[in-house]
């Protein structure tokens, strides 16, 4: 068991973020020195233009790359000094991530997809109850092959909330979702936001959603444009795109 | 179930045609273990118990004739256990189908009980009644060459009378495994036949009434061989004892044994070199479909999984594979090897067979299958845990891609787009590459070096045959005669050429090495029979000293220029001491030359010769050989024609036969390396494929992208293949040489090109089944997941 949070420390405080991918001329700047604060329990939207930084900031904090320079803390924990097996068990233990790309396992099951994660998982909850909250329920015995996108995508979401973490990540979770359905995705980020205290970063080109957030920071090549607080956090229901 | 498995149960299920490529490789490797192992240990153990079973004797002591009271005083000698006497006759048996006679050795059987010593086993018909003199059994395998059945008879001579015999029953006996008439090289069933006849008969034959000629001897625990010997042979001296010897003197044994080593030493060398190839591809395949899971892993590792449960995962997946390699190849061995054996059983006349396999065979197998696909996994792990997981799940990117390789526009006038893909392909993975390139090379290396062996063997008989002894007839005399015989053969018709020869039994020495031969004296500049050096030039042979050929120097521990003792063991039986005047290069047995003035100058025996090689002309043979057979003096001709028949019959069966087995698992291994490699390739670039058959490239030119790379593959890997296979010739090559037989190690440029059309041909096949899988390849869902 993982040692309790000091829940009034924010979720995350970063302090010059790079990153560069490759080097010489040809070197990329994904991040050029992000610093910001995102405090527990808040609903955050990123938004900016393709290409911009925003899934490279996001797997930064979720502990899938390490940033070329800076420094990021989740709570009181430092997570650019922590090892390999440190930084296993935070993803382990508090992160949750719905990949851009889905990323599910084509030899496994939509239930078998959730159970991957609820396997190794310190409180989740049952794999079918989780894919039926984003209406997956009848589909729990079928492979990524014979799933749609969007469908997929949803599997993504249930696999990210299954384990109940203490971040979860979002890298355009209703991209191939219609409104009716995106709504319904929303509905249960929100719910795992106010029901678990979770704090959730959702990166989206639907400038909309950026409504039902507590926070909304503006990414502009490679940094933060600006932050705008939301004092009118609406309901997901109320979204329209 | 837990998720990871089942991922693991319909991963293994997805992978089905590769893994089963994969499984067949490491199997027949590990099977070439089994089975060779099974084989040798079998046959090993096989003879043993035979030996044992039927009391062979572990010292013959031969004498011109000794009253049977003696062999009382034999018993009382210390170490000796038992003791048996018994008679030994020459014989020539004439067969109305032959027109050479036959030679035979005749064995005394005692009237009452069987033998305490050197016991037979009826194979069919009855024993002997010890009141009927005339009745014989006769030996089992040469009976089945002739035709001979109990029942049936035939005429012998023993000691210038001719008789008639009734055969009353086939016998076989562990001291007769390999029979071969004095002089002779190699064992021919047909050529020398062996009779068993009551003690009362063959005295009667023989005149040794109340005495024997061959005392039989069984050692006691811990007796020391070489102190009995010498007690012996004081013991004999006065009644004409030419030496006692121990079994592995023994010309049957000698064979045998030889035999059995060389089955050894080919299953510790060759086995392994198999197994070696099969474990190599069974790692580049490995390391290659865990490479091909590289998101996944990273997928796991985003979730939490620690290395150590991602790490545990793939080597569950990898030790199915390899365990059902490993177990299949075991079973696989285990049939072989007992198939093998019955074959050996046959070729080598046991009455029974005690198959065994050392279970090390087994532990070998596993442990390399095992931990060789553990290495492909674990080193294809560590890269992949090295980097981040977000940089994992990216299918790997080259990423300087366009530096690398950029087709100027004079290139792209030349290469096709598929074309272009096919190099860049190859570039962007040049270690890929190499490795499926020494892969192919490898498998095409195991098929040159059994094709080499191949024609090894037929090098060995035309050598043997058509350079060493030019021959068309040997005719060897009852004693050493006058040369006065010569002028008589030189007179007769259809001789062209007349050589002779003397051959005498000795026991050479070289400090506490000894070898128990004989040594062939010749003309000084031999014409038909030739004592060759390396390079096939023939040797001289000097007025002193003695040419030795390699083997037996090897086995003396002698160079050229050394001294060494030569026990004559005939005539007035001289212990001398000669130098080694040099070295003659045979292929097989261990043969000694001196001039044959020399000779009997030592001997103190002049113009004495035991033989004569001739050369004749071939329209006469048929009268020759009968005016031959009815020269009294004459104990046996031989010709050429049936040697080397012989000796085909031998490699062919014998230890050499084990070439075609090895050649068909080469085979296999090759095609199945080749297969893998061309299967491997199209799991990984599957989704590629189809997004190019999508944007609207034909089947054809989708086929060429892959196709291509496998064909330029598979012919880079040409060349290597031969050089490869050049090292594994020889290390086959020095398998199969014994002592007593030497592989030469020739290069035969068939050899290299038939396994690379070989090679070419598994390609082919290769690539038209992976054509196949393109045309089917399932567009919609090869693009729908992204993993
Ligand atoms: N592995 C990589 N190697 C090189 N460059 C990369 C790599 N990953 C991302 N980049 C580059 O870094 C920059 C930021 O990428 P990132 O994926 O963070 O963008 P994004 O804001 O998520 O865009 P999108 O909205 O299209 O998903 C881009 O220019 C991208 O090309
Ligand atoms: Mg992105």
């Amino acid at each position: 068991m993982s040692r309790p949070l000091d829940k009034r420390l924010p979720a995350f405080r970063t302090h010059g973020l790079t990153k560069v991918y490759g080097e010489g001329p040809s070197a990329v700047h994904a991040l050029r020195g992000v610093s910001v604060e995102i405090p527990a329990g808040e609903l955050v939207v990123l938004l900016g233009p393709s290409g911009s930084g925003k899934s490279t900031l996001l797997n930064i904090l979720g502990g899938l790359d390490q940033p070329s320079e800076g420094r990021v803390h989740f709570f009181d924990q430092d997570l650019t000094a922590k090892d390999e097996d440190s930084l296993t068990r935070y993803r382990r233990h508090h992160v949750g991530f719905v990949f851009q790309f889905y990323n599910l396992m084509p030899s496994l099951t939509a239930r078998e997809n959730v159970e991957l994660v609820t396997e190794i998982a310190e409180n989740p909850m049952n794999a079918a109850e989780a894919l039926s909250i984003v209406g997956l329920g009848k589909r729990l015995d079928h492979f990524p092959s014979e799933l749609s996108g969007g469908e997929q995508q949803r599997v993504a979401i249930a696999r990210a909330i299954a384990k109940q973490p203490t971040v979860l990540f979002c890298d355009e979770p209703t991209g191939a979702l219609d409104s009716e359905t995106g709504r319904a995705v929303l509905r249960v980020l929100q719910d795992v936001n106010r029901k678990l205290d979770t704090t959730v970063m959702i990166v989206t080109h639907a400038a909309a959603t950026a409504a039902m957030a507590h926070r909304i920071i503006r990414f502009a090549d490679g940094d933060i444009r600006d932050i705008e607080q939301n004092p009118q956090v609406k309901e997901a229901e109320e979204i329209q795109w | 179930m837990k998720p990871l498995d089942s991922k693991l149960g319909r991963d293994l299920w997805r992978v089905k045609g590769q893994a089963l490529a994969i499984v067949l490789v490491i199997a027949f490797g590990v099977m070439m273990m089994v089975m060779m192992d099974g084989l040798v240990n079998s046959l090993g153990e096989t003879k043993r118990t035979y030996y044992e079973r039927y009391r062979l004797a572990d010292l013959f002591a031969p004498v011109k004739r000794s009253p049977r009271h003696v062999l009382d005083e034999i018993v009382e000698l210390p170490g000796i256990s038992a003791v048996q006497g018994r008679i030994n006759g020459a014989a020539l048996i004439s067969l109305p189908d032959q027109a050479v006679p036959v030679r035979a050795q005749a064995v005394s059987l005692p009237e009452f009980g069987s033998p305490r010593l050197n016991d037979f086993y009826l194979a069919s018909g009855r024993p002997l009644n010890p009141s009927h003199r005339d009745e014989i059994l006769l030996l089992e395998a040469f009976a089945h060459a002739h035709n001979l059945q109990p029942g049936d008879s035939l005429s012998a001579t023993m000691n210038g009378a001719r008789r008639r015999f009734h055969i009353v029953g086939l016998a076989q006996a562990p001291e007769f495994l390999y029979t071969t008439a004095p002089g002779e090289l190699v064992p021919d069933d047909a050529r020398f036949a062996v009779i068993w006849m009551n003690e009362e008969a063959l005295a009667a034959a023989f005149d040794m009434d109340g005495a024997f000629n061959e005392a039989l001897i069984s050692l006691a625990r811990d007796a020391r061989p070489q102190a009995v010997i010498d007690s012996l042979d004081r013991l004999l001296a006065p009644y004409g004892a030419t030496g006692a010897y121990g079994l592995e003197d023994h010309l049957s044994d000698r064979f045998i044994s030889e035999e059995i080593a060389g089955l050894r030493v080919s299953s510790r060398t060759v086995p392994p070199i198999f197994l070696s190839v099969a474990a190599f591809l069974l790692y580049i395949v490995i390391s290659r479909m865990v490479q091909a899971e590289r998101e996944q892993i990273g997928l796991l590792k985003a979730f939490g999984y620690t290395s150590l449960e991602v790490g545990l995962h793939y080597f569950k997946f990898v030790l199915v594979i390899a365990l059902t390699g490993a177990l299949l190849g075991c079973a696989l061995g285990m049939l072989a090897g007992r198939g093998l054996s019955g074959f050996y059983q046959l070729y080598y006349k046991f009455p029974f067979l005690l198959f065994r396999v050392d279970p090390a065979a087994f532990v070998t197998g596993f442990t390399v299958s095992v931990l060789t696909a553990s290495a492909g996994g674990v080193l294809v792990l560590r890269r992949v845990f090295a980097l981040t997981p977000a940089d994992a799940m990216r299918p790997p990117t080259p990423p300087n891609f366009s530096q690398t390789i950029s087709f100027g526009p004079g290139l792209r006038k030349w290469l096709d787009q598929p074309t272009r893909m096919v190099l860049r392909n190859m570039i962007r993975q040049p270690l890929r590459g190499l490795l499926a390139i020494l892969g192919i090379a490898l498998g095409m290396a195991l098929s040159v070096a059994m094709l080499s062996l191949m024609s090894a063997f037929d090098r060995t008989l035309d050598l043997s045959f058509g350079v060493l002894d030019r021959s068309d007839v040997t005719v060897t005399f009852v004693e050493p005669l006058g040369d006065k015989t010569l002028f008589a053969l030189k007179r007769m018709k259809g001789v062209i050429e007349v050589e002779p020869f003397r051959t005498v039994a000795a026991v050479m020495h070289n400090g506490r090495q000894h070898y128990r031969g004989a040594v062939t004296a010749l003309t000084e500049k031999p014409r038909l029979f030739r004592a060759l050096d390396s390079s096939l030039q023939a040797i001289p042979l000097p007025e002193n000293g003695i040419v030795l050929s390699t083997a037996l120097a090897g086995e003396l521990d002698l160079k050229a220029g050394q001294k060494m003792i030569l026990d004559v063991r005939e005539g007035r039986r001289p212990t001398l001491e000669v130098s080694v005047a040099g070295l003659a290069d045979t292929l097989m047995g261990a043969p000694a030359y001196m001039q044959l003035e020399t000779l009997n100058r030592l001997m103190k025996e002049p113009n004495r010769v035991s033989g004569a090689y001739l050369r004749i002309d071939s329209s006469q043979g048929q009268q020759l050989y009968r005016r031959l057979k009815d020269m009294p003096v004459v104990a046996g001709v031989s010709l050429q024609q049936d040697s080397r028949r012989a000796f085909k019959k031998v490699m062919d069966t014998g230890a050499g036969a084990m070439r075609y087995v090895m050649a068909l698992i080469a085979a296999v291994i090759t095609f199945g390396i080749v297969y893998n490699s061309a299967r491997i390739a199209f799991a990984e670039r599957a989704r590629d494929l189809a997004s190019l058959r999508v944007i609207g490239l034909t089947r054809t030119e989708t086929g060429f992208v892959l196709l291509g790379e496998l064909g330029l593959i598979t012919l880079l890997a040409l060349p290597l293949g031969a050089a490869l296979g050049y090292y594994f010739s020889l290390a086959v090559a020095a398998g199969f040489s014994t002592d007593l037989y030497r592989v030469p190690t020739e290069f035969s440029p068939a050899s290299y090109g038939t396994a690379a059309l070989a090679v070419l041909l598994a390609a082919t096949l290769s690539g038209a089944l992976v054509k196949r899988d393109i045309n089917r390849l399932d567009l919609v869902s090869a693009l729908k997941t992204r993993e």
